[in-house]
């Protein structure tokens, strides 16, 4: 099986385009957020729970709305500094992973992470819609890609055959009905 | 359960070190609100009479407004309140910024500050982790550098820090208390904190602030959010700039400057330089600010962008908003690049832009005309810039004449005497106030310049339009969508206002029972504001604000659960505004006391002033020395305060005469 035989799959990209500039440091859209995502619905509000947060530092002109992404277990290196129009910025300050190297995305009393949901079931994410400084513009685009599935299928094929190449097919075969007797 | 507040003040002895968490009664919130209103009740039970603003008994009162840390927009407002060294009477001055949400995150409604602390400290509130600790390394360091140092040292970027530069420590009469963009600056406050040896407060929290009827609140949110949007679409025509959009006046954004230049006065507030504003000089002022504002900002949860970011070659970044703008440059009669270099200065030093500037152009004055002689300048360079460098430095040093004119014209001018007093000529209440001086005195003005408790123009006025507009289909257009006016009357008295002619117009139009009801109307919304933490840049100080008397009741009780109408509301804030009153007229404050600067207008009509003031006194329930009656005490469920009248001889029982 190669690969132009998969077919394309069109799919819609939720995303929120950041304009720092922008940016007045007013922190409504993580007003917003942690109320929209209360609950009851709207019933507290808390930054510390928001899923978006300003990465803030006045005297510096920096300003970095960013909002929640995935989870992760581990640290990654990046501790490298940016200096974009002569200022710098922590490489952490861009990322919107909930991880173990910082405070943001987690709840403050349990630690749990926080991810964006995009405010599933309204019109837009409310921070978007809350910000008037047009610093968070909303946008959907339509993305080609192949289906997860078929790629899935098709990567652990390969990786079977050049197994199979490599220690014959019996030997695989051996080895996956121990591993499937374990289990 | 409690709503919107938190229901926890924190209680801070200085002098023991101690430490206590104290939950409030819900009663004084239905009755008090909380913000302004509470802290006046709680200086009246505290704080007596006999009390200076440098007793240990005074206290320092830094109290979140009710809705502090709702969704409700713009609604971020830290009321500081304590006695004031300049007036010996209530000072309440208040600071945007991010602190009093943060506050309310932390678990706490008001921190209350009693005592004195031997060493220089800083207080640090982490949720329920509140510590002394020792400042003595930020001695002589500035307010927003004290600020950065602390986040630091304590690795708390999030945290908000209030703080206090050498003004403060050195107890100068004008000293602000400083808070990233945001200061509190009126009254001396940052001089009662230096008295007390607190150089900053740190907070910071991540708790929740719960609301009672969440759907309705946030309903009623999105409203302002959506009146706030189509007023900046739709600006007020016919009104200047600053009146014309939503806010602070837009200072950090606009560059015409030829109405502030060209009718506020120069100097010791004496000098109107009609044109001034030249296309030269408008030319160099844009450069000037275009190349230094980095940014404009906002406060918590609020559009607006009131503030800027300034940096100016050679000096640390700063942060600014309003008409701090202009008062070196013209206190000095400079330009544009010197105001905002030596605001730098005087923002770390943590000084009031108002006063600052008055008081060293009263030295100068005072040189120039042989009061004071060179004698009482060592040294001090010959050039009016350098002039005021100096200055600010001798007086928040408190060195030599620096330590005279660390008071404020009214006791410097008393100290020095020799006739200095006249050149302390631009106070109410002895605070310097902006400096303006107009032609025909205004009957509106008049009543809010002599009873204004807040003794600043900006934070009285706002909501009835300034001047009438020249022609009825103006104002016919105006009205047309004026839905905040608590009654229908206020458009009609608008409508009939004629700017010419022989009927209808200044100064006995308004006449004085339509004066009475429009102070008060506006004089309300500024109470209401100050007890809910409201900005009144989206509030009181506007024609046709988002925030009003229709949707604050809503507010109330969708936010805080109390459950609110037009009528309570009124009565609260009328109960909590008598308080202030109460506060001051127990300190001596009479009617003696409540004049607008001699020299504010110089058409002045002292017949219909005593009946515009006799008339106000009488509509507000105080009798003819400006004194809350007992009837109206009773009325407003402050037997309390008669009571305490009538023992100190300031009521008889009797009647309601001032005997004292």
């Amino acid at each position: 099986m190669t690969v132009d035989k998969i077919d394309k799959e069109k799919k819609i990209i939720k995303t929120i385009r950041i304009d720092v500039d922008k940016c007045n440091g007013c922190r409504a859209c993580e007003v917003i957020c942690s109320a929209f995502h209360a609950t009851p619905k709207y019933s507290s509000n808390n930054p510390a729970r928001s899923r978006i947060r300003i990465i803030r530092d006045p005297l510096r002109d920096i300003y970095i709305p960013v909002y929640a992404g995935e989870y992760t277990v581990a640290e990654c290196a990046g501790r490298d500094k940016y200096t974009i129009d002569g200022k710098e910025y922590d490489e952490c300050a861009f990322c919107r992973a909930s991880c173990p190297s910082r405070d943001e995305f987690k709840e403050p009393d349990s630690g749990l992470p926080l991810k964006c949901d995009m405010c599933e079931g309204e019109d837009e994410p409310l921070c978007v819609k809350w910000c008037h400084a047009e610093a968070l513009i909303y946008e959907e685009r339509e993305e080609e890609t192949i289906p997860e599935d078929s790629e899935e299928q098709e990567d652990m094929e390969i990786g079977l055959e050049s197994l199979a190449d490599k220690y014959g097919l019996q030997t695989i075969m051996d080895a996956l009905s121990r591993m499937s007797e374990k289990d | 359960m409690r709503y919107a507040e938190t229901g926890f003040n924190l209680e801070i002895d200085l002098t023991r070190g101690n430490i206590e968490k104290v939950a409030t009664d819900p009663r004084d919130t239905e009755l008090y609100l909380g913000g302004l209103g509470t802290n006046a009740k709680i200086l009246w039970d505290r704080v007596g009479p006999e009390v200076e603003a440098f007793d240990p008994e005074n206290l320092l009162i830094f109290g979140a407004g009710l809705l502090c840390g709702t969704p409700a927009t713009g609604c971020n407002r830290t009321i500081v309140t304590t006695i004031s060294p300049q007036t010996k009477l209530m000072a309440f001055s208040m600071m945007g910024g991010f602190w009093a949400p943060e506050l309310k995150y932390a678990g706490y409604d008001k921190v209350i500050l009693r005592g004195k602390s031997s060493d220089l400290v800083y207080l640090y509130i982490n949720n329920d982790t509140v510590e002394i600790r020792s400042a003595s390394h930020l001695r002589g360091k500035g307010a927003l550098e004290t600020a950065e140092l602390l986040r630091k040292e304590l690795n708390e970027p999030k945290a908000q820090v209030a703080a206090i530069g050498m003004a403060g420590e050195n107890r100068v009469f004008y000293a602000s208390v400083e808070q990233g963009r945001s200061s509190a600056s009126r009254g001396g406050i940052g001089a009662v904190m230096g008295d007390k040896g607190v150089k900053a407060i740190v907070v910071r929290g991540t708790k929740d602030i719960n609301v009672a009827d969440p759907e309705k609140y946030i309903e009623l949110c999105n409203e302002v959010l959506e009146y706030i949007k189509f007023r900046e679409e739709n600006p007020i025509p016919g009104v200047m700039a600053i009146l014309s959009r939503l806010g602070s006046p837009q200072e950090m954004a606009v560059h015409d400057e030829k109405w502030h230049t060209e009718n506020f006065s120069w100097g010791n507030s004496r000098t109107r330089r009609k044109g001034f504003w030249t296309e030269e000089v408008a030319k160099e002022w844009e450069e000037t600010l275009e190349s230094a504002r980095t940014r404009l900002i906002s406060c918590y949860n609020c559009p607006m962008k009131c503030g800027a970011t300034l940096s100016l070659p050679g000096l640390p970044t700063y942060m600014m908003k309003c008409f701090t703008k202009l008062t070196y440059t013209m206190g000095a009669f400079s330009n544009l690049d010197f105001g905002l270099r030596i605001a730098q200065k005087a923002t770390e030093y943590g000084l009031d832009g108002y006063s600052t500037p008055q008081v060293m152009a009263f030295a100068l004055e005072l040189l120039e005309d042989g009061i004071l002689t060179d004698k009482d300048f060592p040294d001090m360079p010959e050039d009016t810039e350098g002039r005021f460098y100096y200055l600010l430095d001798k007086i928040v040093r408190r060195e030599g004449i620096g330590d005279v004119l660390a008071n404020g014209t009214h006791w410097a001018a008393e100290e020095i005497g020799n006739g200095a007093e006249e050149y302390a000529h631009n106070n109410i209440k002895k605070v310097e106030q902006l400096p303006l001086k107009l032609f025909m005195m205004n009957p509106i003005y008049y009543l809010m310049y002599c009873t204004g408790e807040k003794m600043n123009i900006t934070q009285i006025e706002g909501q009835f339009p300034q001047a009438p507009f020249p022609k009825r289909e103006h104002r016919e257009k105006f009205v047309k969508d004026w839905f905040q006016v608590p009654d229908e009357k206020f458009k009609q008295y608008f409508l009939d206002w004629e700017m010419r002619g022989e009927e209808n117009v200044t100064p006995f139009y308004p006449t004085i029972e339509m004066t009475c009801e429009i102070v008060d109307w506006q004089e309300k919304m500024h109470y209401i504001d100050d007890a809910l933490g409201m900005c009144a840049g989206l509030s009181s100080f506007h024609l046709k604000p988002p925030y009003h008397m229709h949707n604050f009741p809503k507010f109330i009780t969708a936010g805080a659960g109390i459950e609110m109408d037009q009528d309570k509301l009124t009565k609260a804030a009328k109960r909590y505004r008598n308080l202030v009153r109460a506060n001051n007229i127990r300190r001596g404050m009479r009617r003696k006391d409540e004049v607008p600067p001699t020299d504010h207008w110089k058409r002045r009509f002292p017949e219909l002033e005593k009946e515009l003031l006799d008339t106000y006194y009488q509509y507000k329930g105080w009798n003819n020395d400006g004194i809350p009656t007992k009837e109206s005490l009773h009325d407003l469920g402050l037997d309390y305060v008669a009571e305490d009248f009538i023992k100190r001889g300031i009521l008889t029982d009797g009647e309601d005469a001032s005997s004292k």
